[in-house]
């Protein structure tokens, strides 16, 4: 188990590290004047030819990158040994010129504002998703079980930015019983936090859970049939137990797959989410720095989300083997 | 193989071949057939939109003033965003531009990228798929690894990325910027991260069918390995292809639309489904119709191509269940 740990770890950073390569090599040699942007719209020349020194254009890429990871584990000055001076310290993720900050301090500033939404949304889709799976696979070809399943084949043709606009239009602009949604740190407000994270939970939760409703129902159905169901049958457990700690149990993996895979790439950014209800996260954040091209953020906020995803996908391989017993790890 | 007797009583015995079999199923499904009328209609609607331009005497493009309130010149006159006779689906806030065919000029290009944004990646996701699964070895490891680098890639934060970029290097080497770029760079770029999904089922595939014994008899009479993988492997692939194939178009046409609406696709004049959402996302409250028709447009034509998608799989594989 450790062995296969530490061997998923290294693949995964072996992984990340390719990926922040081409992400690396795409933002910064692909432009044709690389300060220019990273500079933004409104730059004064002055500001550019620094910029031009801070981002060691003259130097080749690889040199370039190297500093660049070095920086991730040991910290960095940009712009050393001049009045200038900018310091990023470890994990330095870059520099950003436009707002005059480490790209680090930007990801973490927003981080929690992602974190909400992410969290409180998976908890509620979940919640969903799983509950009427369950119900519609003991209730299999009941109307509740057709009137769940045609709600989840609705659900998954739905878009964020089509049912948020609406639910933002019912619930804050006609109705008022939310207020617009945004960010507000739970420690502070936790009341106040929690009412405008409802939507994007609602949004996101509604959409998201139609996958889990679907895989639960098919997976548990198919889980019926199987032999080691019947034998548990056999040895007189409750069907309470045997639809619980067997069949919901088997039916698990490919619902853990789909949920890390959801939850990392939320991590990494809710995106269309931030967007639509204009939430200051990760996600929006990245729409900013690409609308102003502020191209350290984008790298940053790129390779942070990467990091998420690689991240899940390696704690979603570790869990098959704890939820399925046939997974032998090699 | 595939000769199944007919079981109707007093008919002759009919043979018939697997894909007809399948195509027979797929007709006896009702949801299947509401959903490929959906999915065409939509289809009709998009290539019929210079007709109506003809039928309503204006152009998606042209701005109609006088349909606005005059007092402050941005919201319709009349309800549900200016609905008439004239406007069918209403007028776009600010411009007073028809909506209806803004819808119908939108379906186009919506249409026009996600299905060549998927022709892309199927192309480039069955070759890769065959020559990884056929190959093996060193092949087979490089292309994997390539996979799971690209699956690894936040896609839309990616794909919003890289838009800008290419765009500031395509300017850089003397293309002009604008629509005529931005269209072929959203095809390639949703193109990069869908073949993935594609080639891993084909090599999937590939892989169980290479050690079949026709293979096998083919290979022992001397035929190349391109007429091996062409020519005996890839004809009993069409089913699975087709079936990702239907269920990828609406994840295109979502994701194409989502680009769109996060500023990152395509831009004014140009109508889209998607980016008529971005539009109408500062009029939401005043003006809920110009939200509401090309969102629920997207969900009718999304919904559509998913349920079609799960017929064309139950009718290719009757052991799969919903």
């Amino acid at each position: 188990m450790l062995k296969y740990t530490l061997r998923r770890i290294v693949s995964g950073t072996l992984v990340l590290g390719i990926v922040s390569a081409i992400v690396f090599s795409i933002f910064y040699i692909l432009p044709s004047d690389p300060a220019r942007l990273a500079c933004g719209k409104s730059c004064t020349p002055d500001l550019v030819a620094r910029i031009q020194v801070a981002l060691e254009l003259d130097q080749s890429l690889p040199v370039q990158y190297g500093r660049f990871i070095k920086g991730i584990f040991v910290g960095r000055t940009y712009l050393a040994n001049t009045d200038a001076a900018r310091e990023c310290g470890a994990p330095c993720l870059g520099y950003s010129y436009q707002t005059d900050q480490p790209v680090t301090l930007l990801l973490m500033d927003r981080l929690p504002a992602t974190l909400s939404i992410a969290v409180g949304a998976s908890i509620l889709w979940l919640l969903i998703g799983l509950s009427s799976g369950i119900l519609s696979a003991l209730r299999r070809g009941t109307w509740i079980d057709r009137t769940s399943q045609g709600f989840a084949l609705a659900a998954a043709s739905l878009q964020i930015y089509f049912v948020g606009l609406i639910l933002q239009f019912i619930f804050v602009d006609k109705l008022a019983w939310l207020p617009m949604p945004g960010y507000t740190s739970p420690f502070d407000y936790p009341l106040d936090w929690a009412k405008q994270m409802v939507l994007p939970w609602v949004t996101l939760a509604f959409l998201l859970s139609a996958i889990y409703s679907r895989l639960t129902r098919s997976g548990m159905i198919e889980t019926m049939g199987e032999d080691f169901v019947r034998t548990a049958r056999a040895k007189g457990l409750s069907s309470r137990d045997i639809n619980i700690k067997h069949v919901l149990r088997a039916a698990m993996t490919p619902i853990v797959t789909v949920f890390g895979l959801d939850l990392g790439s939320l991590l990494g950014g809710a995106v269309i989410t931030e967007y639509v209800f204009n939430i200051p996260g990760l996600g929006k954040l990245a729409t900013e720095a690409v609308t102003n091209l502020d191209l350290p953020v984008v790298t940053g906020t790129v390779l942070f989300a990467a990091f998420f995803i690689i991240t899940a996908n390696i704690v979603v391989d570790l869990l098959y083997s704890v939820l399925d017993p046939k997974v032998r790890l090699s | 193989m595939g000769k199944t007797a007919s079981a109707v009583v007093g008919a002759p015995i009919e043979g018939r071949s697997p894909s007809r079999m399948a195509w027979d199923r797929l007709k006896n499904d009702r949801t299947a057939k509401i959903s490929a009328i959906t999915v065409g209609f939509i289809f009709l609607l998009a290539l019929a939109a210079p007709i109506f331009t003809w039928i309503i005497h204006t152009t998606p493009d042209q701005f109609h003033p006088e349909t606005l309130d005059p007092t402050f010149g941005t919201n319709p006159v009349g309800k549900l965003g200016g609905i008439s006779s004239q406007h069918w689906f209403g007028v776009e806030p600010r411009t007073g531009r028809d909506v209806f065919l803004r819808f119908a000029y939108g379906a186009r290009t919506s249409l026009s990228i996600a299905l060549s944004a998927t022709a892309l990646a199927t192309i480039i996701g069955v070759l890769v798929g065959l020559i990884s699964g056929f190959f093996g070895k060193t092949v087979d490891l490089v292309l994997t690894r390539t996979m799971e680098i690209i699956l690894a890639f936040p896609s839309i934060l990616f794909a919003l990325a890289i838009t800008p970029v290419l765009e500031n290097a395509l300017e850089g080497w003397g293309v002009p910027t604008g629509n005529a770029t931005r269209i072929p760079v959203m095809i390639v770029v949703l193109s990069m991260f869908g073949w993935p999904y594609i080639a891993r089922i084909v090599r999937g595939q590939v892989i169980s069918l290479r050690e079949k014994e026709f293979v096998e008899a083919a290979r022992s009479i001397g035929a190349s390995r391109t007429h091996l993988v062409f020519k005996e492997i890839l004809p009993n692939l069409w089913a699975p292809i087709l079936v990702t194939v239907a269920l990828n178009i609406p994840t295109m046409i979502t994701s194409e639309a989502a680009l769109t609406f996060l500023g990152a696709g395509v831009i004014d004049p140009t109508s889209d489904w998607g980016a008529m959402l971005l539009a109408s996302v500062p009029f939401y409250s005043v003006d809920p119709t110009y939200t509401f028709i090309p969102g629920f447009g997207l969900f009718i034509l999304v919904l559509a191509f998913n349920l079609l998608g799960d017929s064309v799989r139950d009718a290719l594989d009757p052991r799969s269940s919903r």
